[in-house]
């Protein structure tokens, strides 16, 4: 943000906020990782790289993206680290992006690649559905554990499921992509539909609907395998179910910003990302990362997950997803609870 | 009036000549005036013509070429438009989009089919058209060739324009348009309950001889210390589904409008209770005594003199109740479930579909009833006169057993309400992990490892407190010593109180939103504030301009405008009477304004939600995120540490006052 300032500007706002006046490149970095990791991730990286400190900016998918979108024409970010891939080929398409093939692209799953040579972007993990199921809830209120997406429309979960708003959340659009990818769009509408009637409301984020679900708060939470494993650590009761049908996923990629002013640090940190070494600090949270063979199974994750992850078309997702969003809306968000 | 001027004779006009002072001042004003013009004014503007700008699709820009099966190109180019016109597929209202729209180019070819080995050729008529093949971007007017498995990713790229297609999109889309009703009925319904309790409470505390006054008055104000999330914390552990008292809303759902109400009564409940507490407080006993002695029963005399004399007040606390509760963005987004409001629909816009556009529109619709209920609120308080005559004597409640207990045990239930939610964000802040391990730890303050940006955010939002006290304190009170107390001017003066009152009438949402166009704006050379320390503080200290500026005005208005002449006579700078005796004077109103200012920095979200940067992340913006991501009792904990930072400041600001009146203001004791 200073870059663009006049000489002068600057020294004055380096005066009032004065921070270490070395030869520290600092980059900023918008990400949509998970706030626990996000200490663990720089720590990893300036074990390689302590000339470059990375300023997170950290938030949910939706909310990074739609920032990223506003600053288009004034850039703030210098790199993009763990957004999902939809959002990245949103922002290719506004030309928002650097192309760049970081060192060692090559051993990555082409799946994980963008198409274009040089890629424009590169990815990391992958984030994949799941319902958070609470034993002890589900006890208390006669509710046998649902199998498959389909399960969850018995009128006997009506009010006992929790989903995140799409229009907010990623994991919640890579659910409603999913469905309408894996039952086709009629169908998935009226999957949808049905699933409405049960659904207690929508929440904003998409970790939120495991949190409450390990809370006790609604019993069933449709949210995402690496956000159940982790609760689940901590103690909270709950079984994390890969559906039947398959399930939706998204990954988390990286890619250069145009214009940023360290080009040069912001490939260093790409050409990092995807090492064998970073790949291993993603497998900690993370079963499934964009590099073949390297992969360790993590704790409390379910079984199957991998097998169940449906061939995702991204860029179907990002060219519909205003229009899925808009339909989404139009359907569900309209729908308020009755007046007072 | 200018004919009768006309009919006069023509004499020189007269004018008080200026000293260097009266130039001096007006410089100083025009600077304030400047800023209010470039931190309101401009933004405003920024956003109104993000409204109006529009996104379609222009069909006239595309230009298609279809070869036959060998890959011959021997047909004409054709436009899209032509095609469109053909087929007879989108009206002009289909073509209508947002800035994210994206049009596939097959529409325009109903034998389309990927398999076969037609190619396709596209291109822009003019260098602006833009079109996509996957997500890589096109642009201009080169022919593009694809094979027809290709030409299936082609989406066209919509053009902008302007024009008020975006409103009439939000009224014909329910799921928007619907949330001014919803916002409305909040608004209205929690006003009504907060004015009856806060009458209540107000009445208690001015009209009887209940005990504990000074604790009850205190336990009032407290909700003002806090960000108007927390009560909606709150209310999740004592009405969710695994809350302590459940079972009180007898099966409804706590997530809705019940819920926002109750939060809402608790944030606004001390804005009403002062306001209302200052009209009971003034009252002539001389109306009660010929009240009774003209043998009304009680029940008419407070119909007939009690709520008459506080009638202003009633009305002023009602329409600043009904702003707070229709701009408020926190406790919707908290509590609200799927029951959508205005404040919260600008964020999902903005956030949630990156439409910034509709963020626009929905700011400029939530505006409206905010605007109107501040000039009902401005004009009623212009009405209110003074009551209060060198005649009157001042009521003094006389002690009735009955009637006071009755009146304590009032005021405990609404003290109790408000400790209590207090009371549960503490302790959930304190528990490991409710409900199914209740064991106390101090886990919820790691806030290093959650959403929200940790303890840092809580160290910037002191910083950016004490910053915008202190500099708010110095802009804001040197403004309102220049308006009110220069010479002559009076147009200019005018347009500066007009400038003044104005942030009041504009909802915090609408404001942070509005600085994002206006600063993010690569043109604006002020776009170097962007992401930094200085927007928040600067959106702060203009959310918060009028109440500081009203009490500027007011304390000043109690300087006799002889200070200004005596010193003028004694020709001394108009600079050195400001600070030998102007600030001195005022020196109470001057804390007050930096404590006003310094607590609502602290727990501000409306305002700053679109413009913090990693480096400033705030303390209220920390709650808002860990609630967004379920981590509901680090919420909890972080608020409550803004409550303690606010109740702290709050003693020193108390403690200062004192020591302040005792060095300064003994003159107003002899």
């Amino acid at each position: 943000m200073l870059r663009k300032a006049p000489l002068a500007v600057s020294f004055a706002a380096a005066a009032l906020f004065w921070t270490a006046a070395n030869a520290q490149t600092e980059l900023t970095v918008y990400t949509a990782f998970e706030a626990e990791d996000l200490k663990r991730y720089a720590d990893t990286f300036n074990e390689d790289h302590p000339d470059i400190t990375i300023n997170w900016v950290r938030d949910s998918t939706g909310i990074v993206t739609a920032k990223l979108l506003a600053e288009k024409n004034n850039p703030q970010a210098d790199v993009v680290w763990g957004l999902a891939a939809t959002s990245l080929l949103l922002l290719k398409s506004e030309g928002m992006l650097e192309p760049y093939a970081p060192v060692g692209v090559e051993l990555l799953d082409p799946k994980f690649v963008d198409n274009d040579d040089p890629p424009a972007w590169v990815g990391q993990d992958a984030w994949v559905a799941s319902i958070c199921f609470n034993t002890v809830e589900g006890e208390a209120n006669g509710l046998t554990a649902p199998e498959s997406w389909r399960d969850l429309l018995d009128p006997m979960y009506r009010g006992h499921v929790i989903m995140p708003n799409p229009n907010s959340s990623g994991t919640g659009f890579l659910d409603v992509s999913s469905w309408l990818q894996m039952f086709g769009e009629e169908e998935g509408w009226a999957f949808m539909d049905a699933l409405h009637e049960n659904i207690a409301r929508y929440t904003h984020s998409g970790s939120k609907p495991c949190k409450l679900a390990a809370a006790g708060e609604i019993p069933i939470g449709v949210s995402f395998a690496f956000r159940g494993a982790k609760s689940k650590a901590a103690g909270a009761p709950l079984e994390i179910i890969v559906p039947s049908e398959g399930v939706g996923w998204d990954m988390e990629a990286g890619g250069i910003i145009a214009g940023t002013a360290n080009l040069e640090a912001a490939q260093t940190l790409l050409d990092w990302a995807v090492t064998r070494k970073a790949m291993e600090m993603y497998n900690v949270g993370y079963a499934v990362i964009a590099m073949p063979g390297v992969a360790k199974p993590v704790e409390h994750f379910p079984e199957g997950l991998l097998d169940a992850m449906i061939d995702n078309d991204f860029e179907w997702a990002a060219n519909n997803r205003a229009a899925i969003l808009a339909e989404w809306q139009s359907r569900y968000d309209g729908k308020s609870e009755p007046k007072s | 009036m200018s004919e009768s001027v006309a009919a006069l004779p023509k004499g020189g006009r007269v004018r008080a000549k200026l000293d260097r002072d009266d130039v001096m001042m007006r410089l100083w004003m025009v600077v304030i005036a400047l800023y209010l013009v470039v931190t309101l004014a401009f933004p405003l503007y920024a956003m109104l013509s993000k409204s109006v700008s529009t996104f379609r699709f222009d069909l006239t820009w595309f230009e298609f070429q279809v070869s036959d099966e060998e890959g011959h190109f021997n047909t004409a180019p054709i436009l899209a438009s032509a095609l469109n016109a053909d087929l007879d597929l989108y009206g002009e209202t289909d073509l209508a989009t947002g800035s994210d729209g994206r049009l596939p180019a097959t529409t325009f070819f109903p034998e389309f089919s990927f398999r076969s080995p037609v190619m396709y050729r596209i291109r822009g008529t003019v260098d602006d058209a833009t079109f996509l093949v996957g997500s890589t971007r096109h642009q201009g007017r080169e022919w593009v060739e694809l094979d027809s498995n290709t030409f299936r990713r082609v989406q066209l790229r919509p053009a902008a324009s302007s024009g008020l297609d975006n409103f009439r999109t939000y009224f014909a889309t329910p799921a928007l348009s619907n949330s001014i009703t919803n916002s409305l009925v909040i608004a209205t319904v929690s006003t009504i309950v907060t004015i009856v309790l806060a009458f209540a409470f107000a009445y208690a505390l001015n009209r009887s001889c209940a005990r504990f006054k000074g604790f009850f008055r205190l336990v009032a104000m407290a909700p003002i210390l806090v960000p108007s999330l927390l009560p909606g914390i709150a209310l999740v552990y004592l009405f969710g589904n695994q809350g302590m008292l459940k079972g009180l809303l007898m099966g409804e759902s706590i997530y809705g409008p019940i819920g926002i109400v109750i939060g809402a009564v608790f944030f606004t409940f001390p804005h009403a209770f002062l306001i209302i507490s200052t009209a009971l407080a003034i009252s002539d006993a001389r109306l009660y005594e010929a009240a009774s002695a003209l043998r009304a029963s009680p029940w008419k005399t407070f119909w007939t003199v009690t709520i008459p004399g506080a009638r202003y007040g009633l009305i002023s606390a009602a329409f600043v109740v009904f702003n707070l509760v229709i701009t408020d963005f926190g406790l919707p987004k908290v509590i609200g479930g799927q029951y959508n409001v205005l404040a919260v629909d600008i964020y999902k816009q903005v956030i949630g579909q990156q439409n910034f556009e509709m963020g626009a529109v929905v700011s400029v619709v939530l505006v409206i009833p905010a605007l109107l209920a501040f000039a009902v609120d401005r004009f009623v308080q212009r009405r209110q006169v003074a009551q209060l005559t060198a005649r009157s004597v001042p009521f003094q409640p006389k002690p009735d057993r009955a009637r006071d207990r009755a009146w304590f045990a009032c005021c405990a239930v609404i003290a109790v309400f408000i400790l209590g939610i207090l009371g549960v964000c503490q302790f959930a802040a304190l528990v490991k992990f409710w409900p199914y391990d209740l064991s106390l730890s101090l886990n919820n303050y790691r806030f290093d490892l959650m959403d929200g940006g940790g303890w840092a955010s809580y160290y910037n939002s002191i910083k950016m407190g004490l910053i915008t006290a202190a500099i708010g304190t110095v802009i804001i009170f040197f403004g309102a010593f220049l308006v009110e107390k220069s010479n002559g001017f009076t147009t200019g003066r005018n347009i500066f109180q007009m400038f003044a009152m104005l942030p009041m009438a504009i909802p915090g949402m609408v404001l942070g939103l509005a600085y994002i166009f206006f600063f993010n704006d690569p043109a604006n050379p002020l776009n170097v504030l962007y992401g930094t320390m200085a927007i928040l503080v600067i959106c702060t200290i203009t959310h918060f301009y009028t109440v500081s500026h009203l009490t500027a005005v007011t304390a000043l208005k109690q300087m006799d405008r002889e200070f200004e002449a005596v010193s003028a006579s004694l020709k001394q700078p108009a600079m050195k009477l400001f600070s030998r005796v102007t600030v001195p004077v005022c020196l109470p109103a001057i804390l007050d304004i930096s404590i006003y200012l310094f607590v609502n920095a602290m727990t501000t979200v409306s305002a700053v939600v679109f413009l913090y940067s990693p480096k400033t992340s705030l303390a209220s913006i920390a709650v808002l995120n860990m609630d967004d991501a379920g981590d509901i009792a680090p919420a909890a904990a972080m608020g409550m540490m803004i409550f303690y930072t606010n109740a702290a400041a709050r003693i020193i600001h108390l403690a200062l006052s004192r020591g302040v009146m005792k060095r300064t203001q003994a003159w107003r004791f002899r």
